[in-house]
């Protein structure tokens, strides 16, 4: 073993403290040392020659360079060791620099003692070091995409057009997800419907996708490149293959019940689609309020009605296991329920409504046919009070972060209400006016300006019935007035959550959720689309509210790392990874709990033979805690092995 | 298990039914509390100062020494004092730099410690349980209809609230059982002008008589509180208001133990006051 050190001057960021002079020498001086030097700028060409140059000549089998944080040039010594024939895993890094010359700039004596034994103990840990290898492991380049909202449908999209095969679940018996619901959009008023669903047809007949509605992920195992994932599909008690989504059924069945699509302002039939533009256009029947049970039928009005005897209330839930190489998880938002608002009436009065009750309510194909109508008795509103942040930016509510799309949408609405009901008036009370976004700041003036809409900065307290009108008790901000308005009918913009499921769902995929349940990524601005799981990208509102734009951009960002992973035929992975210690390992399975990857299981060769612990590498981060947690010695993660840390322990106690 | 009884200032004069009345109810059902032997002001308003240590004596104090006798619950009936020694007694808890201060300045108390309850006489009540009081009842209220006013010292802040504090049901459950028909009515949570009675009786009487009458307009023929205060604003303020409207007539205004000691059998029919 020849190991050699380099220490960096890194100009005067290590040089203008440190004395490079004496440290050079007393580390020359170290038994272990078979060489050592210094250079003005290491990482530099000429530098890592030098480097390259001194294992050639003397034949240095191990490294250690004293300079800046691994973090910013470890890849490149690496890179430069593996170019000269030594192998990358035997460089240690002594970081001279952010842990030393840069936090003790007044006391160059202790500094350049401190930079000794730093590299004292890199050269006691690179002389227990192996060589290793980065590891391959076999990549399936198809994808699941869960969640067929605006967000999943792009992404499958993006990711099918790459070319690659994608599994598209979705919870509910149509593709389309909220925007589905919309009436127009912010900031264009471009409609909904019409630029959804050619993408929705567009999903549903791509041939590298295919689609899973009404279907619910059971299962996941595995890991990136390699996962199974158990599908559940709920039976529709139609025959999808038959059924050509001609509606006679749903014409004869006798059953009425609140329409969830519409928000359950209006109705439909035990036997439906969520919406007429739905895809698949294939009829579900809703076994719940459907006169028959799975044990007795009593009513077949449909089944006689269907022409091509598509109807089998027989139908059982199908389970279908499938292989991908990566998740996007797209589910989704889900608005806090009005009942949950009760300062506000909500719950209490009908015609305290949510925003997305009132887009059904201004919608064309809506349940009013997009007649703005009151719930409780069907009369036309001449004075609306919209309510924002209902639940957001409020920690009582469990929700302090802001819901972002209601101050647009809440625009829009006071927009669209006054073109329908030009007497009408309408009162926004806000907290800010946030229209960060192309376009939004000039679509919220237009409407405060043009549509003489009254914006009063400030809170609402109390909302309670007095005949049949709504009295609003608020104040404005602006004049410190106390408001009180009587009003035909009240929006509230309440706080976008993660859709129902959906932390359970996480955990499936082992994903991180944050406080209130959304996805977490691994950067927040550097990496917004991984999720901590290797091979699991985010998109949509399932990781924090986000409108139509910032959705669909997200989720092709998330194609797009799908397709940089399947770029490749085989997945490189670091081979800093948890090996088992078969001598020392007796099975006791303490790490297998204390593992935040699931990586480590328990296993026996034979029958009756010891068990041991063994670990999946495609699994295993190289945090660590295994070994930290075994008491035998049983486990050690490569590169990082107890003996390598206690020798560098040592070297620096002693 | 005995329980220290706060009864704090009004208790002792403007409020006597309230206490006289509490304090039968609980010998009736069994509860065993007793006023403690020495006790100061509560505090009255709580201090929102963070840095003023010496307005959170008072409490303290006054948990301090239900501590040392070995108390481990304290009630009151007083909605101000409950929320005073509330909110004192989450000033303090987990700060010890701030609680040393306060201790530091009672050397004749033992410390306190933090370990003291403060339970309002309503939360007594219902751990008693529902079905208890529905036992103990002699007289039932049927077809009373009673409008239940909670003012905001029972439920705020939200972390001293004794129940939910947008719409509280505690004095409306209460009521049931006891035969009464609890009317819904929106203003059961508004402001009743509290102090300002003492300076601004206009605006007080204002503020009550919008109370009042939204009681009335829900079919409510009388109103309870829990609070002197707001019984103070909403009963003795009443003929203010008939000099604002004049058409304002008298409704009804007790002390929530005042109506359940009638349907307990334990005193005779509140008189229309």
């Amino acid at each position: 073993m020849r190991i050699g050190v380099f220490i960096c001057h890194c100009g005067k960021n290590i040089a203008g403290v440190i004395d490079i002079k004496r440290l050079t020498s007393s580390v020359s001086e170290l038994e272990e040392v078979y060489y050592a030097t210094d250079y003005v700028y290491l990482c530099s060409e000429p530098g890592q020659k030098a480097i390259q140059d001194q294992i050639k000549e003397l034949g240095l089998t191990h490294i250690v360079v004293a300079a800046c944080s691994p973090k910013m040039h470890a890849a490149t010594f690496a890179q430069a060791l593996e170019d000269a024939g030594v192998n990358a895993y035997l460089l240690e890094i002594a970081n001279i620099r952010e842990q030393c010359s840069w936090v003790h700039p007044h006391e160059p004596e202790e500094a350049t003692d401190k930079a000794f034994e730093l590299i004292k103990a890199g050269v006691a840990k690179v002389g227990q070091a192996v060589p290793l290898q980065p590891l391959s492991v076999p990549l399936n380049r198809k994808v699941m995409v869960v969640g067929g909202g605006i967000a999943g449908i792009q992404a499958a999209l993006d990711i099918a057009n790459g070319g690659f095969e994608v599994y598209l679940v979705e919870r509910t018996p149509s593709l389309g997800g909220h925007m589905a619901q919309l009436s127009e959009t912010f900031p264009t008023l471009d409609c909904s419907s019409c630029i959804l669903t050619p993408r929705m047809v567009e999903a549903a007949k791509h041939p590298k996708i295919h689609l899973y509605t009404y279907s619910e992920v059971k299962e996941v195992q595995g890991v990136v490149g390699q996962y199974k994932v158990k599908i559940e599909q709920k039976p529709r008690y139609v025959d999808p293959v038959k059924c050509t989504g001609c509606g006679d059924c749903t014409e004869v069945c006798p059953v009425i019940v609140p329409n969830e699509f519409e928000q359950s302002l209006g109705g439909r039939k035990a036997i439906y689609v969520p919406f007429s533009q739905a895809v698949p256009l294939k009829y579900t029947i809703d076994l719940e309020n459907c006169l028959n049970t799975r044990e007795l039928v009593v009513c077949d009005q449909c089944y006689r009605a269907c022409g091509p005897k598509a109807i089998n209330y027989l139908m059982e839930p199908k389970e279908e296991e499938i292989e991908v190489g990566a998740i996007v998880v797209a589910t989704g938002y889900d608005l806090m329920p009005v009942e949950d608002l009760k300062e506000y009436g909500g719950g209490l009065y009908p015609d305290v409504v949510s925003g997305l009750e009132f887009e059904r309510l201004v919608t064309a194909s809506g349940p009013t046919s997009g007649v703005v109508r009151r719930p409780s008795d069907g009369k036309i509103p001449k004075r609306i009070v919209f309510i924002q942040c209902a639940g957001s930016r409020d920690p009582e509510h469990g929700c302090a972060y802001c819901s972002k799309i209601c101050c647009m949408y809440t625009a829009k609405h006071a927009f669209m209400f006054k073109h329908a009901v030009p007497d009408g008036e309408v009162f926004v009370f806000y907290i800010d006016v946030r229209a960060a976004g192309k376009g939004y700041e000039e679509f919220v003036q237009r409407v405060m300006e043009e549509e003489r809409i009254a914006y009063l900065r400030g809170k609402v307290s109390k909302v309670f019935q007095r005949d049949d009108k709504l009295i609003v008790w608020g104040s404005d901000t602006l004049t410190g007035m106390a408001v009180e308005i009587e009003a035909d009918m009240v929006v509230l913009a309440p706080a976008v959550v993660p859709s129902k499921g959906a932390k359970e769902l996480a955990k499936l995929f082992k994903t991180p959720v944050n406080e209130y349940g959304f996805l977490d990524e691994v950067h927040p601005k550097l990496r917004p689309v991984e999720s901590s799981a290797m091979g699991v990208y985010l998109a949509g509102a399932a990781q924090a509210p986000k409108d139509i734009p910032d959705s669909v951009s997200q989720a092709s960002a998330a194609a797009s790392k799908v397709l940089g992973l399947f770029s490749q035929e085989e997945l490189a992975l670091e081979p800093i990874k948890a090996e088992v210690n078969l001598d020392n390992c007796d099975g006791c399975a303490l790490c297998v709990g204390v593992c935040p990857y699931g990586a480590i299981s328990l296993v026996q060769d034979e029958p009756d033979g010891p068990r041991h612990i063994q670990v999946h590498k495609a699994l295993c981060q190289g945090c660590g805690v295994c070994m930290a947690t075994c008491p035998k010695e049983g486990v050690n993660v490569a590169g990082f092995t107890l003996a390598q840390l206690r020798e560098q322990l040592r070297a620096m106690l002693k | 298990m005995e329980i220290a009884y706060f009864p704090g200032c009004t208790l002792k004069t403007t409020a006597k039914s309230f206490e006289t009345s509490a304090l039968a109810i609980a010998e009736s059902l069994g509860l065993d509390i007793k006023e403690l032997p020495e006790w100061t002001c509560c505090g009255t308003v709580y201090s929102l100062a963070e840095d003023d240590l010496m307005k959170q004596l008072g409490p303290i104090r006054t948990l301090a020494r239900a501590e040392g006798l070995g108390y481990s619950t304290l009630t009151t009936l007083c909605s101000m004092c409950y929320n005073t020694l509330v909110q004192a007694k989450q000033f303090v808890a987990g700060d010890s730099v701030r609680l040393q201060k306060i201790n530091n300045f009672m050397e004749e108390e033992s410390d306190y410690t933090g370990t003291v309850e403060i339970k309002h006489f309503l939360t007594l009540l219902m751990e008693l349980g529902l079905d208890r009081l529905k036992e103990a009842v002699q007289r039932d209220l049927a077809g009373r209809k009673i409008a239940c006013y909670y003012g905001c010292l029972l439920l705020r802040p939200e972390s001293a609230s004794i129940d939910d504090c947008e719409q509280p049901q505690i004095l409306e459950q209460l009521m049931q059982a006891l035969g009464a028909e609890p009317v819904f009515f929106p203003y059961q949570v508004e402001c009743c002008g509290s102090y300002l009675t003492a300076v601004k009786p206009d605006i007080v009487a204002r503020r009550a008589y919008r109370i009042l009458e939204n009681a009335r307009e829900n079919g409510a023929e009388a109103i309870i509180t829990s609070c002197p205060l707001c019984s103070f604003n909403l009963k003795d303020r009443q003929k203010n208001i008939k000099a604002i409207y004049p058409g304002f007539k008298d409704i009804p205004v007790y002390y929530f133990t005042e109506i359940m000691s009638e349907a307990l059998g334990i005193t005779k029919t509140v008189e229309n006051s």
